[in-house]
């Protein structure tokens, strides 16, 4: 009898490729020597500004012509000649009407650079050290023009980043690309009204996602079929085909984009297309030979994406028992020098804030500045970090102002379990109602103290204290919208082996699709786990896709896959019925053989029943003779019925109307060292609530990788821009990414399951939870030891130790009460 | 003008290979891009995460920080050459599929590598010191927390089937093969 796998915590079987070296990243396609790969790949190289702004004067790329081994070198007056499009700036994905001064990069920069590491010029040779060779030789003239640097200079627009004359699109104003206001009520006057009110000035710092496979892409141009064939490593196969399609001319139908194995995303991938995603292609089109760009790790830190910076403003009025009146928040985003992207973290941000609570009154404005710094596009998280730390900021400083437990402000705040639906009056990220679908705050907030050893603190503390030890523990809560729209789509086929192959559009990243969505096939049709094959991120096989991000992998393509199966199992039972000359309702199918229940000799396997769906002319095999015009069908009718498919198939779309909302709770402890002022992490907790788990092995692995990309956001990594904008910490050894001794050893996690509603696995997204809470909850943790007011993340030893020294707090035992934030008059 | 070459004879895996290179090339290169050998990964081309960790005579090494001209005559061993002779996984690989010590799987070849020579100088390490051993390498999936757990598991593995073979050797079936 087979059991039900989802929710077993089943064994990955895309690791058995991994663990013996036969992982299929972009950089491994048609790698090895020309006798191997029938065609020897030219590889390409970017030219990238060494300026954070400047105007190109001349670029002069003689002394590249003669090279041997280079086959072409291109600066934007080449890209018009070589397909129109390519002339344009580079798509904006998401505009917005708030957007009013959006701003995308050329795929090659035209007049103006606006970061360090802007693509200038690309070359293609016969290897990568060749094109390095050749972007030495090209010798670019630049105006340098004065730089915006961080949110302050970008505010006070002394300088602009986008003032080129030539543009077209004019200049941006400000530095403002948009402003954006919502509100549920005049939370100002709100604010106003109440007894109580503070005012919160916080700041986060920008980071990144490191994945440790950069970007890359490979494409080969077929000219007997006029096809091109592009490998990429990407978030979004289904958008990087669009855009390429677009930008070289061509039909849809023509390009095919296959995602790989990708070395980690973490967000940085569903930008697209970057530069050398169309001129690859581009190249290999006009050089009728295959071309590879695998970026290396000093150009991800330059080129790519980063993302979180904000300054933030709070003003909170409250009751005595710390309940939320009115909040009324303004923040400054930093988007660096492009807006591919749209506003979609920003937007993320001030929605996403309010976490698991219902303050009477909420306002939220923000504007989105340009500065001269790498673009800012969807990190884990995607901005909800920075509302979590604004919202848990505001409580534990409402805790310490009114003298009261940090968990009992918090729980006096919670949407209550019988109030979801939950409308929070605003607009999504996805353009719909912020409305919660389900949750258990209350629960949760129980199950987290218990975790932690909340009550048990205090004299934890004092233990600790006794021995000189200085320590702090910290709470944070965040829900996160999960599964955003617009739809994903499965293809199921039951081959006549019995097998069953599974397409879906959207890509993979490391978080085991082949083996989560097996399961659910495999429950739902009744076969065999190891005889369901699944593949993700390939136009070929599912062209009809959105991509992977905002933790939605499982909630829409598990969502459709399951569908898909539904109806694939139909077509089996409608076929065995009639094979079987049964009702479809006695039929069961159990480890791929379909019978009728209480009388196991009438059966057929799937192999069987895929044959007979599909009716044949030829026979191949022994099996297919069944099939064939002599065997089977109704002479008197259509041997395919008018509303019927050949076929063993299924396929559908899980299109949900809006997004379902995860939640969850981190605590940390923490200690001090009163003398070098370094954090070291006591004890960490998680409570988790995703909904239904369809493989708890699975849904851990992420919250792990989760908190310890949050440990490295709270304590460790930081961009650190020099005033003229060069990043001076672009490599592994200067930006400080945790290895296993800065991250916990050992998280205690827990679970909680309320299912959504509104898909019908119940299941909600995981992927990005833990990463959300951890500035919040270590600014808490570091604040309750130290009794500093902590407002900026993240924080080094040498922050809080100048932090110690200018609230006058050397080594001494901690006050018995925080200092209180400040009143505003 | 063309680059100088070199003839360079590498001991990859048990099997020699012979490739002509430029004195620059890097070993991780010429191990991924001349042998195709691409279960060795590039992550930082400085050294830093660790992801290229081979095996080189038996130690473990940064196959970005060596020239292919420098390993000419060496015994190499990457992920590949990793697995039992029947083909099964070796006891660090299996163990990290039972603790799901892998998720985008880019930087695992360089754990493995790094944990099968760890385990070979010191095969019962106790939990600081399986911590310890993985300190050297950059995963941004996992949180190390399952990675450390294989380590451990490993060694048990190890452990396990030393004792089996150890008890088969002793009963008389045993001794006769």
């Amino acid at each position: 009898m087979t059991t039900k796998l989802m929710g077993q915590p089943v064994q990955r079987v895309e690791d058995q490729r991994f663990l013996r070296g036969g992982g299929r990243y972009v950089d491994d396609v048609l790698a090895g020597s020309a006798s191997d790969t029938g065609q020897q790949v030219l590889h390409a190289a970017v030219l990238r500004s060494p300026h954070a702004h400047a105007r190109i004067v001349d670029i002069d790329v003689d002394a590249v012509l003669d090279l041997d081994g280079v086959h072409a070198v291109w600066t934007y007056e080449d890209l018009a000649g070589l397909s129109a499009p390519m002339a344009d700036p580079l798509p904006l994905l998401i505009p917005h009407p708030a957007l009013t001064h959006g701003r995308t990069q050329y795929a090659l920069a035209r007049h103006e650079v606006n970061y360090a590491g802007e693509a200038v010029a690309f070359v293609v040779a016969d290897d990568r050290y060749v094109a390095e060779d050749a972007l030495a030789r090209i010798h670019v003239s630049y105006e340098v023009l004065p730089p915006v640097v961080g949110i302050e200079a970008a505010r006070a627009a002394e300088h602009l980043v986008h003032d080129d004359p030539d543009d077209p699109a004019g200049p941006v104003p400000g530095n403002v690309g948009a402003r954006l206001e919502q509100s549920t009520g005049d939370a100002a006057a709100a604010v106003a009204a109440a007894p109580h009110r503070l005012a919160l000035d916080l700041e986060v710092e920008r980071s990144a996602c490191t994945p440790l496979e950069g970007r890359g892409t490979v494409a080969r141009w077929d000219p007997d079929t006029d096809r091109l064939q592009v490998w990429t490593s990407t978030q979004s196969s289904t958008g990087v085909r669009a855009a390429v399609a677009v930008k070289l001319g061509l039909d849809l139908g023509q390009v095919d984009v296959v995602t790989p194995d990708v070395g980690g995303g973490f967000g940085v991938k569903i930008n697209h297309p970057w530069p050398e995603e169309l001129l690859v292609p581009l190249a290999a089109r006009a050089l009728g030979r295959p071309v590879k760009f695998t970026e290396d790790r000093r150009e991800h830190f330059v080129s790519s994406a980063h993302e979180r910076a904000q300054v933030q403003h709070v003003e909170v009025g409250f009751d005595d028992d710390g309940r939320l009146l009115g909040l009324d928040v303004t923040f400054w985003h930093d988007h660096g020098a492009y807006t591919p992207y749209g506003l979609i973290v920003p937007i993320i941000t001030s929605t996403q804030l309010l976490g698991p609570y219902k303050p009477e009154v909420y306002r939220v404005v923000f504007e989105s500045l340009y500065t001269n710094t790498v673009m800012v596009t969807p990190y884990r998280g995607a901005g909800r970090p920075q509302g979590c730390f604004a919202m848990e900021r505001t409580i534990d400083a409402i805790a310490a102002y009114l003298g009261k437990d940090r968990a009992e402000v918090r729980a006096v705040n919670f949407i209550q379990p019988d109030e979801f639906p939950f409308d929070q009056g605003l607009i999504f990220q996805d353009g719909r109602e912020l409305e919660y679908d389900s949750g258990d705050y209350p629960q949760m907030l129980e199950k987290i103290k218990a975790l932690v050893g909340w009550d048990e603190f205090p004299a934890f503390r004092a233990e600790m204290a006794e021995q000189g030890r200085r320590v702090g523990i910290g709470l944070a809560c965040y829900v996160e919208g999960t599964g955003v729209g617009p739809y994903e789509g499965a293809h199921v086929h039951i081959e006549t082996t019995g097998k069953v192959k599974v397409a879906t559009g959207l890509t993979t990243q490391g978080q085991g699709h082949a083996t989560v969505f097996a399961q659910l096939v495999a429950d739902e049709l009744g076969v065999r786990f190891e005889d369901v094959e699944v593949v993700t991120g390939d136009t070929r096989r599912m062209p009809y896709a959105v991509g992977t991000f905002a933790s939605r992998a499982a909630v829409m393509s598990g969502s459709a896959i399951h569908l898909a199966a539904k109806r694939a199992k139909e077509k089996v039972l409608r076929i065995a019925a009639d094979a079987l000359e049964a009702d479809p309702a006695d039929l069961q199918i159990v480890d791929g053989v379909v019978s009728v229940k209480g009388s196991p000799g009438a059966a057929l396997d799937l192999g069987t029943v895929s044959v007979l769906s599909n009716p044949l002319r030829y026979a191949f095999d022994e099996a297919s003779k069944a099939a064939t015009q002599f065997s089977v069908g109704d002479p008197g009718k259509p041997p395919v019925a008018e509303d019927d498919e050949p076929g063993l198939e299924g396929r559908d779309f899980y299109s949900p109307e809006r997004a379902t909302f995860a939640s969850g709770m981190h605590a940390v402890i923490v200690e001090t060292d009163p003398d070098t002022a370094e954090v070291k992490i006591l004890k960490y907790a998680v409570v988790h609530d995703c909904g239904h788990l369809i493989n708890p092995m699975i849904v851990e692995g992420q919250i792990h990788g989760g908190v310890a990309q949050g440990v490295g956001g709270a304590l460790y990594e930081r961009m650190a821009y020099d005033e003229s904008g060069q990043l001076l910490n672009a490599s592994f050894m200067d930006f400080l990414m945790p290895y296993v001794s800065e991250v916990p050893d050992g998280i205690d996690i827990d679970h909680l399951e309320t299912p959504s509603p509104l898909n019908p696995l119940g299941i909600k997204g995981a992927g990005e939870a833990g990463v959300i809470p951890s500035a919040a909850v270590f600014a808490a943790a570091i604040e309750d030891a130290e009794r500093i007011p902590i407002t900026a993340m993240p924080i080094s030893p040498s922050e809080l130790f100048e932090l110690r020294r200018t609230h006058d707090r050397p080594v001494v035992e901690p006050a018995e009460t925080p200092h209180p934030p400040k009143e505003t008059p | 003008m063309s680059e100088e070459q070199h003839d360079v004879r590498l001991v990859v895996n048990g099997v020699t290979r012979e490739i002509r290179v430029p004195a620059r090339r890097l070993l991780s290169d010429a191990l991924r891009h001349d042998l195709g050998l691409t279960g060795t990964h590039v992550g930082c081309e400085h050294g830093v995460c660790g992801a290229c960790t081979i095996l080189v005579d038996g130690r473990p090494m940064r196959a970005c920080l060596m020239l292919a001209v420098s390993a000419e005559g060496a015994e190499l061993t990457t992920v590949e050459g990793l697995t039992e002779p029947d083909g099964s996984l070796s006891p660090v690989q299996q163990a990290f599929a039972e603790c799901h010590g892998l998720q985008c799987g880019f930087c695992t070849p360089g754990f493995l590598t790094t944990i099968t020579a760890g385990l070979r100088e010191n095969p019962h390490p106790t939990h600081d010191e399986a911590r310890e051993m993985v300190g050297g390498n950059l995963c941004r999936c996992t949180g190390y927390q399952n990675i450390v757990k294989a380590v451990e598991r490993a060694a048990a593995i190890t452990a396990e089937t030393a004792a089996a073979v150890a008890e088969t050797a002793e009963t008389p079936e045993g001794a006769a093969r």
